[in-house]
């Protein structure tokens, strides 16, 4: 079985938010980059699957080379390959063509992402990608079985529920807590992954259907106000009559 | 030209999300001097379709194909493309559900559209443009998003959008989109709905009482429970309780669980740990409980007790009983 894993290049969840001084864009300085949290469910799923069925895992990044590391990373937790579009990842849509393409050239049998990337919460790259190969994509999903050589059963998330949901190769899954237990890269891992191929591929012409054009962030609360344990239920008359949430 | 929104149904009434959605797409097509039509699928009554007239809903397209009562991908975006066509729609909106945000990737690439999910205010529309703020980083920070092409979809991130009401009934009319079995290849085998005790659906919820590993084990959780009971909430809880079984995944908020943005956050022997508060953080008000007076979660609350759970809840309790309602 081919599996191709998208994975994108994050802020670390710990990092403090800054913007450049027009507040046009992401202000990187000081900031410590990880492979997005989901994705890596989706990297250590395909790892299983590939330990118990064979085959290979390709991880995919639309990145410029200062993502290396972190694709690195991937390969030493146990992908095969990796590849890199060499190319800012401008809006959802062009990262989705970056993958398409790829995807159209190697013809993978599962496509595994993370359930959004936790810079730009978009949630949107998987159908995207789903849209342009013809394929489906189940979002977001907290399990992932094959159940012959042809066939998945998944679970995924509804508002309120779950569904099970069996599809037939080739497909697109997002990945969500708990489809794996994410795995910390060992020695053996990091040396092996120093000779694993990476390709780096030029974007294909693509076109960008959002601008960015402004940052903020939110405003500050006005701190906290501090209720006496002894008499708590004095929060309760507050929340109704002060913050008129009750 | 027109507005499209798309509502979602849950036994046989609109979600509250959907009615946000409503509300949004109505006052866009103020904006733009047009009409707001909805279009429904499924297991949606009558009556709930007219009712959308509330939020400023003129008509609302109806497919009733019994094969739509469960959400499929490929046959809902079928049937929302025809409506599109059908209205000459130049924007769509829908909640930032997840079958909201699937769909709305799906007819940006299939109909040429700019897409921004997770949308928080109503758009900028002077000089021809159209610019909406949307969250990103978490809940961390905002940005406003250029759409440039002709079709704008928009799914609007849920509590975020004050429905409006005080308008006239809709008019209801079939729309029907020659769907193949082909269309629902992809179809859930099974689908089970969280057993909410008759409380409140987390993800729907306007109030939130969650507990954290200072609840100390499952036996506890009846003082989470009741509170939540007392007060019309929902119950949540920190990723630990959840992956120690002491409560359901589904029930685990925060980065890598499910984000909440409703008006009040209850949050009972919780840290505050960063990856908490990512799915927390654009809560309306926040209070928290908590024995230890550095616990970083207060930084991020309006209201704070520094006490013992188990002596502080159960007078809340009370106290919320004394409430009239
Ligand atoms: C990649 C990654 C993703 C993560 N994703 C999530 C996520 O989505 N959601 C999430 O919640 N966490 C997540 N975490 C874990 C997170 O970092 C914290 O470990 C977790 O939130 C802590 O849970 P807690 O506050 O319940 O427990 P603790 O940190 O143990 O805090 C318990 C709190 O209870 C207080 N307490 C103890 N006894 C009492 C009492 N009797 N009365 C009142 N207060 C009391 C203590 O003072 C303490 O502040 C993630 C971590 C990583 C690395
Ligand atoms: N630049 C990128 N390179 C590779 N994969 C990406 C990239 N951006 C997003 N993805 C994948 O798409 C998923 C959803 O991202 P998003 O739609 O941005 O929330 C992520 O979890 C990744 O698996």
């Amino acid at each position: 079985m081919k599996i191709l894993v998208c994975i994108s290049n994050v802020p670390d969840t710990t990092s403090k938010i800054n913007f450049t001084a027009d507040n046009k864009e992401f202000d990187k300085a000081g900031v410590q980059y990880v492979i997005n949290p989901w994705d890596e469910y989706a990297l250590t799923r395909a790892i299983e699957l590939k330990e118990a069925k064979g085959g290979t895992v390709t991880v995919l990044n639309v990145g410029e080379a200062d993502t290396e590391p972190n694709i690195r990373k991937a390969l030493a937790i146990g992908a095969d390959d990796a590849i890199r579009v060499n190319a800012y990842p401008k809006d959802s849509f062009f990262v989705a063509q970056q993958i398409a393409a790829v995807a159209k050239e190697n013809s993978y049998d599962v496509i595994l992402m993370g359930k959004e990337s936790i810079d730009f919460n978009g949630s949107q790259v998987h159908n995207m990608v789903g849209e342009l190969l013809g394929i489906p994509a189940v979002v977001p999903a907290f399990k992932l079985d094959m159940v012959d050589d042809t066939t998945a059963r998944l679970e995924r998330e509804i508002e309120g529920g779950k569904e099970v949901v069996e599809v037939n190769l080739p497909f697109i899954a997002s990945a969500q807590q708990p489809m794996s237990e994410p795995r910390i890269p060992n020695m053996r891992g990091i040396m092996t992954a120093r000779t694993k191929p990476l390709k780096v591929v030029e974007p294909s012409g693509a076109d960008t259907k959002v601008d960015y054009v402004n940052y903020s962030k939110p405003e500050k609360k006005g701190g906290v106000k501090m209720i006496d344990p002894e008499n708590a239920g004095e929060l309760i008359k507050l929340l109704r009559n002060e913050a008129k949430v009750l | 030209m027109s507005v499209l929104v798309f509502v979602e149904g849950l036994n046989g009434e609109i979600k509250k999300s959907s009615l946000e959605a409503a509300s949004y797409g109505s006052q866009v097509a103020q904006q733009l001097s047009t009409t707001a039509t909805a279009v429904a699928i499924g297991d949606v009554k009558q009556d709930a379709l007219t009712r959308l007239g509330e939020q400023g809903i003129e008509k609302v397209l109806y497919d009733g194909d019994e094969r739509l009562n469960q959400f499929v991908a490929d046959a809902y975006v079928k049937v929302i493309s025809k409506a599109v066509e059908q209205e000459d729609a130049k924007v769509l909106v829908f909640s930032n559900s997840n079958i909201g945000a699937a769909i709305g990737a799906r007819l940006a690439v299939r109909l040429n559209g700019s897409l921004a999910t997770n949308v928080t205010n109503l758009p900028q529309t002077d000089g021809g443009n159209f610019t909406v703020t949307r969250g990103v980083f978490s809940g961390k920070a905002f940005a406003d998003v250029a759409l440039t092409a002709d079709l704008k979809i928009i799914a609007i991130k849920k509590n975020s959008i004050e429905i409006t009401s005080g308008g006239d009934t809709a008019t209801v009319e079939n729309l029907s989109a020659d769907l193949s079995d082909a269309d629902f290849a992809v179809k859930a085998k099974e689908t089970v709905m969280q057993d909410t005790g008759g409380g409140v659906l987390l993800p729907e919820a306007e109030l939130v009482v969650s507990g954290g590993r200072g609840m100390k084990g499952p036996e506890n959780w009846h003082l989470i429970e009741d509170l939540a009971k007392e007060l019309g909430a929902a119950t949540a809880c920190s990723k630990p309780v959840s992956d120690m079984d002491w409560r359901p995944h589904h029930e685990h908020v925060g980065q890598t669980g499910i984000t909440v943005s409703p008006n009040l956050y209850i949050a009972i022997g919780i840290s505050g740990a960063i990856q908490h508060l990512a799915g927390v953080n654009s809560s309306k008000v926040i209070v928290v409980i908590n024995k230890d007076p550095e616990a970083p979660f207060f930084k991020a609350a309006d209201y704070g007790i520094v006490g013992d759970a188990f002596e502080v809840v159960p007078k809340l309790i009370e106290a919320a009983k004394a409430l009239d309602k």
